[in-house]
């Protein structure tokens, strides 16, 4: 059993069919790199599988068990799927410590020491034991969006999705953010990024899932994928990447 | 014949002035106090997702926004009790104000709520926290801080509408000067006075909402 399962998700705005029956397996422990054009409907789908967006019609299952529309459903899934933003989205009146901290304590009722244990061995993964005490102002972007990282992973999530989580940063900060995902997939999280890192996904992902007009156009292997796309939207995508 | 003008002669009558002034502060501090809650409340339900909820805040507004105070003030004292809702002159006086502070409180808040960066929001729904706690952590005291400056003038405004009351006899400020004036005849002497009064306190209360302001919004480190 997947940890999450997607059957034949539709999702329009509108008049405009942005997920055209998507059907995805995320496994436990999996990389999944989602690629594919600006407005091909990778955000629609990571938002989709957190809840943010109300699916038209299909089936999202989590850990077994179908997701309704319900508030305490949609809390559940958010329970087990984290995720990261492209424009970070820290609290600016909480420091970088109680931005970790916030949602352990009000959602899982931790208490503050517990919260603050599980809040600084997080920011210690990312980097920034000694950044714990600044606001979000004071800090880079990388550092912000490690941060944001951070504040997800403390809730303990069975996924991590990641949305372009480096395509607000400048370039020379880029890295230090990608090192915290390349660790966190070698210690086995399971992660569905939007990336236009392609050598990251290269290296880093087991999974590639082209997006093209709001349907997976092609999945596989990303090596195999790479070097050899079957179909001539994902070899001119690569193509014009090169 | 030039007037005279006579200071002196409101001495004998400071008593009234300052029972005026401490029950002008008191409708003002409750009137804030309990309006600002009410619009704390107003802005959530305006937000609400039933949009049954958020219509008949809507309406309730409106209603309030587009009829005088004199004329709320007086249903309030002289038109409830036909429905058997019989209040003193400061409950009355209270109540108004507050129910005036409480809706344009609402749609001050409202705004500033509207300010919070909607990835701010969904940030916290991805973290798991529901409508309640995100409105509680995430969203009100960003929205205060935006719009307190707003929010301060409009208790102020509010703190001066008060002299209103007097019309009911509520026996705040402008109804001491009133009266003082109805013995002594000292017009002049007696609103410049009160003119003077009412400039002070309206500093005063700048001064503290500036102060409260600076205490509820400075960082202040929870761990
Ligand atoms: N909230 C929305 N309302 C209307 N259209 C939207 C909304 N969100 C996304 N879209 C549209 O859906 C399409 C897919 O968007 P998105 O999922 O963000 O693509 P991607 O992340 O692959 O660039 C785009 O055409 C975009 O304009
Ligand atoms: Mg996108």
């Amino acid at each position: 059993m997947s940890l999450v399962e997607l059957h034949a998700i539709h999702k329009s705005f509108g008049e405009l069919e942005v997920l055209k029956g998507i059907d995805l397996a995320i496994d436990e422990g999996q990389v999944i790199a989602l690629i594919g054009k600006s407005g091909s409907g990778k955000s629609t789908l990571l938002r989709t599988i957190n809840g943010l967006e109300q699916i038209d019609s299909g089936v999202i299952m989590v850990g077994g068990n179908k997701i309704s529309e319900r508030d305490t459903d949609l809390l559940a899934l958010r329970l087990q799927v984290g995720m990261v933003f492209q424009q970070f989205n820290l609290f600016p009146h909480y420091t970088a410590l109680e931005n970790v901290m916030l949602s352990p304590q009000v959602v899982k009722k931790q208490s503050k020491v517990e919260a603050k244990e599980i809040a600084e061995e997080m920011l210690a993964k990312v980097g920034l034991a000694d950044k714990m005490m600044h606001y979000p102002d004071q800090l880079s972007g990388g550092q912000q969006q490690r941060v944001a990282i951070a504040r997800a992973l403390a809730m303990k999530p069975k996924v991590l999705l990641c949305d372009e989580v480096t395509s607000a940063l400048d370039p020379e900060l880029v890295n230090e953010v990608l090192a915290v995902v390349r660790k966190l997939a070698e210690e086995g999280m399971t992660l569905v990024m939007v990336t236009h890192e392609m050598r990251f996904a290269r290296e880093v992902c087991d999974k590639l899932v082209f997006m093209h007009q709001g349907r997976i156009h092609e999945t596989g292997d990303p090596e195999e994928v790479f070097s050899n796309p079957k179909t001539s939207e994902l070899a001119s995508f690569v193509g014009g990447l090169a | 014949m030039a007037y005279e003008f006579d200071f002196g002669a409101i001495v004998p009558h400071w008593k009234l002035l300052f029972d005026g002034v401490i029950l002008t502060t008191e409708l003002t501090v409750i009137g804030a106090v309990v309006g600002v809650g009410f619009g704390i409340m107003g802005a959530w339900a305006r937000a609400s997702r039933a949009p049954v909820i958020s219509q008949i805040v809507g309406i309730y507004v409106e209603l309030i926004r587009n009829t005088p105070f004199l004329v709320q003030l007086f249903f309030i004292f002289f038109g409830l009790p036909a429905l058997g809702v019989k209040l003193t002159e400061f409950q009355a006086a209270v109540l108004a104000m507050i129910v005036n502070l409480g809706v344009y409180s609402t749609e001050i808040i409202r705004a500033g709520i509207q300010a919070v960066p909607q990835g701010q929001i969904e940030a916290a729904q991805s973290l798991a926290m529901n409508r309640l706690q995100i409105f509680r952590y995430v969203v009100i005291l960003p929205a205060l801080k935006k719009i307190w400056p707003a929010l301060s003038s409009q208790i102020v405004i509010v703190m001066l509408g008060s002299s209103v009351c007097s019309q009911i006899a509520a026996e705040e400020l402008t109804f001491g000067a009133n009266y003082i004036q109805a013995i002594n005849f000292r017009a002049f002497e007696v609103y410049f006075i009160v003119t003077g009064i009412y400039l002070v306190m309206s500093i005063l209360l700048r001064m503290s909402l500036k102060v409260l302001g600076n205490y509820l919004f400075e960082r202040r480190r929870h761990v």
